[in-house]
């Protein structure tokens, strides 16, 4: 399976990127805001200074006479510490105030409309209100400029001031948005995860289709699982259902032609017919036993896949598989010998049963008539041990780890009907419940011992 | 060419500064080569303290000291004269200076701790906070109530006349820059300054360019009061050797406060000297116990005003009065109401 990146890292790192975004956008924005906000402040200043300087214009005695009120510069004080420079002007004639001024040389709306201007003055960037005014000079009415100026340090301070907080504010709504957008990220994909780990929590045999509420984006996700989920019981099923009907198929008509056999045997006179049909038989059991091993071992396969551990007595188990070849030992007048411990292991019984009769059937069929075969159960160490031990030949030359291999069988097995699938079929059940099947010679030669260990539950 | 430019300058300048009508001048020497020039209204006698106690911090450091008028000062420093530092009481003229470029600009740990109103744009910087007293001869109003507001003085100036014709001292407001900041903030705050105005004019007042001479006056006798006197300045001279024969009023219904200010002109040329002599000035000014200095500290007539918001503000409102067209309205309304019999 290839990663390609953590569904939830993209999502945190795309919200992220909108809210970086967002943030520089909003800053820039309230800078902007402040900024405009301190001008239309200071203008909204200066044009009431301005006018105030304006109202105080009269004529006396055809003069132009105007008083610049405390009030007119205060309210500038007021604002900020800017340099305030003025300027009124009767014509192109400087009454009073700070000759180069540099006034909109423009002719100016009347009518007492403040008229603004941005200029340099004295090194310094100025905003300039002026306005206009007839008053009446001799006999003419003139116009009369009052121009108010002031310097913008104010408004860059000022600026600066809130340009800087939003900054604070943007930096804090960046922080709150990623970790939020984490906290998103992680709670639109909680339904997946649950979705997972309700899966991986699944027995291996529960196939049952998942009931459970999905948002609709992972309804397709699990309706397809669902679906495969379904194909996969079905043709569990009928893997299964071959397996029975192939059972039944072969071992009946085995049977039927063992049973014709052994009355043919009693029939026949001839000693060399009898011979053959003797042979026959034999055929006929091995035949029907290897194809018992084989679809043994397949069950054991599709049953090892799919495990279901019931908690049983050991001695439960080991006596019922005891007391079902008890018939095939006496056959042989060999004895089998019991010796159990009370303990109790969790596994498939079916299973277990069939790897101790493959085992127990193998010392059997390898035992000399008229001896014992002793099954004797432990436990320690966390584990229980059955070992199973003969009187026969032991296991040969060869290594012992080839024994357990399909259709492997020992270096001294002549003359002896076997498929070679016993030792395999324990070993699979062992190994599929956690525990393992030893085999070893017992000293001098004379007799093998095979156990089987499980886990103890 | 560029030392010619130079030299024409300087010779320039220093026709200029002679041209100064200088009231008072010292040269305090130090051990090296470097002489901080300071320009100021402060008479010689009261700012010799702070001199000698910057000195001993700077010994190497010459001080050339010279005593002017406010109005004066502003023309030397308007004019391009070379001054290291100018202290002026003349608070709206030393605002205009700041404000027109005449000023650069000086910050140090010392102006930072200033309170808000007593500096301007790291360009103007206030040490001291001094009001406006009326000092009277404690001879000549011997039996008469002393006057606690401006309206119980014009009750006892129009009951006795005959004490106070031709006795009655207050500043020349078209010579003295501090007395026309004094006339025009009294103005705009109390209606009673014109009809005071009106009675001294009545009394033939007699004009002073500066505080000193009018303390003098009244400690002579001459004087029956001083109307409009820089606190500091009665105080300091009453401290030295009045006997008892001079007294202080503080006017109950209101009190100018003025600020005595400091700013490096944009001429200076040993800057550095200037700021740390400012810095020294600004310290004592934020001083808490009145120590033994002959100008009060910036919290201390703050604290003594009743009536009014403090000390005059550091603003552009100060140049209201300095525009030549306000002015002479000013000028004219104030010679008619103290020069009747002229």
């Amino acid at each position: 399976m290839t990663s390609t990146g953590s569904i939830g890292r993209r999502l945190t790192l795309l919200l992220a990127g909108v809210a970086a975004l967002l943030s520089v956008l909003s800053w820039w924005m309230v800078t902007g805001l402040a900024r405009q906000a301190a001008e239309r402040t200071q203008d909204n200043v200066l044009a009431a200074s301005v006018t105030t300087i304006a109202e105080t214009l009269r004529s006396e005695q055809g003069e132009v006479r105007l008083e610049l009120p405390y009030s007119a510069f205060s309210m500038l004080g007021a604002i900020s510490e800017d340099r305030v420079f003025y300027r009124v002007a009767k014509g192109a004639t400087v009454l009073t105030g700070y000759e180069d001024l540099p006034v909109p040389t423009a002719s100016l709306p009347s009518g007492g409309r403040v008229v603004f201007d941005t200029g340099q003055y004295s090194g310094e960037e100025i905003r300039m209100a002026t306005v206009s005014r007839l008053v009446l000079s001799g006999t003419e009415p003139v116009p009369v400029t009052v121009t108010v100026a002031q310097t913008r340090g104010g408004i860059a301070s000022i600026s600066a001031d809130l340009s800087q907080q939003a900054a604070y504010l943007a930096i804090a709504f960046f922080l709150v948005a990623v970790s939020l957008s984490a906290f998103a990220a992680r709670t639109s994909l909680k339904p997946l995860n649950e979705i997972a780990a309700a899966v991986s929590r699944r027995g291996p045999s529960d196939l049952r289709p998942l009931r459970r509420s999905a948002p609709t984006e992972l309804a397709p996700l699990m309706m397809s699982l669902n679906r495969l989920m379904e194909r996969l019981g079905q043709s569990i099923r009928s893997a299964e259902d071959f397996i029975a009907e192939a059972a039944h198929r072969i071992r009946t008509p085995l049977a039927t032609v063992r049973a014709q056999a052994e009355i043919a045997l009693r029939s026949a006179e001839d000693d060399e017919q009898k011979q053959r049909l003797r042979q026959m038989i034999r055929a006929i059991d091995e035949s029907s036993r290897s194809a018992g091993q084989l679809l043994d071992h397949a069950t054991v396969i599709y049953r090892t896949d799919d495990l279901v551990r019931t908690p049983v007595l050991l001695s439960d188990l080991v006596g019922k598989t005891v007391a079902g070849l008890e018939p095939t030992a006496a056959m042989k007048d060999i004895r089998l010998s019991v010796e159990m411990v009370r303990a109790k292991v969790e596994v498939d019984p079916v299973l277990m049963d069939n790897a101790l009769r493959n085992v127990l059937d193998n010392a059997i069929k390898y035992s000399p008539s008229e001896t014992t075969v002793t099954i004797a159960a432990s436990e320690q160490g966390g584990e229980v041990r059955i070992a199973i031990k003969d009187q026969g030949d032991g296991l040969g030359d060869g290594p012992t780890e080839m024994l357990t291999q399909r259709f492997q069988r020992g270096t001294n097995t002549q003359g002896i009907v076997g498929s070679g699938l016993g030792l395999t079929i324990a070993k699979d059940v062992l190994v599929a419940h956690g525990g393992r099947l030893e085999l070893e010679s017992l000293q001098g030669g004379k007799g093998t011992c095979a156990t089987l260990v499980l886990p103890s539950s | 060419m560029r030392h010619t430019c130079f030299a024409i300058l300087l010779i320039c300048l220093s026709t200029f500064v002679s041209a100064l009508e200088v009231e008072d001048h010292r040269l305090f020497p130090g051990t090296g080569g470097q002489t901080l020039k300071v320009i100021s209204t402060a008479d010689l006698e009261v700012f010799e303290p702070y001199l000698k106690a910057f000195q001993s911090q700077h010994p190497s450091l010459s001080i050339d000291y010279t005593v002017v008028s406010s109005s004066e000062l502003h023309r030397a420093i308007t004019g391009g004269a070379v001054f290291d530092l100018a202290l002026s009481s003349a608070m709206d003229l030393q605002f205009q200076l700041a404000n027109d470029g005449f000023a650069q600009s000086h910050q140090s740990e010392a102006t930072v701790a200033l309170p808000d109103w007593a500096r301007w744009r790291d360009l103007i910087f206030a040490f001291t906070a001094e009001p406006a007293v009326v000092v009277l001869s404690t001879e000549r109003f011997q039996g008469l109530e002393l006057p606690t507001t401006r309206q119980e003085l014009i009750n006892v100036l129009r009951e006795y006349p005959e004490r106070f014709d031709g006795a009655v001292g207050t500043y020349d407001v078209r010579d003295s820059g501090l007395g026309y900041l004094f006339a025009t903030q009294e103005a705009r705050s109390t209606d009673a300054y014109w009809r005071l105005s009106e009675v001294m004019g009545r009394l033939n007042p007699q004009l002073y360019c500066c505080s000193g001479q009018m303390i003098d006056d009244v400690a002579d006798g001459r004087l029956s009061l001083a109307y409009n006197v820089l606190g500091s300045y009665a105080a300091e001279r009453l401290a030295r050797n009045s006997e008892g024969r001079v007294q202080i009023l503080g006017m109950q219904d209101f009190t100018n406060v003025i600020l005595r200010t400091a700013i490096i002109p944009t001429t200076a040329q040993e800057k550095d000297a200037a700021g740390d002599l400012i810095d020294m000035l600004v310290r004592l000014g934020q001083r808490d116990a009145p120590e033994d200095w002959p100008l009060p500290p910036l919290g201390q007539s703050g604290r003594d005003t009743l009536a009014g918001f403090g000390p005059i503000r550091l603003g552009p409102a100060l140049m209201v009065y300095l525009d030549p067209l306000n002015r002479r309205t000013f000028l004219a309304e104030w010679e008619n109401a103290l020069e009747q019999r002229q």
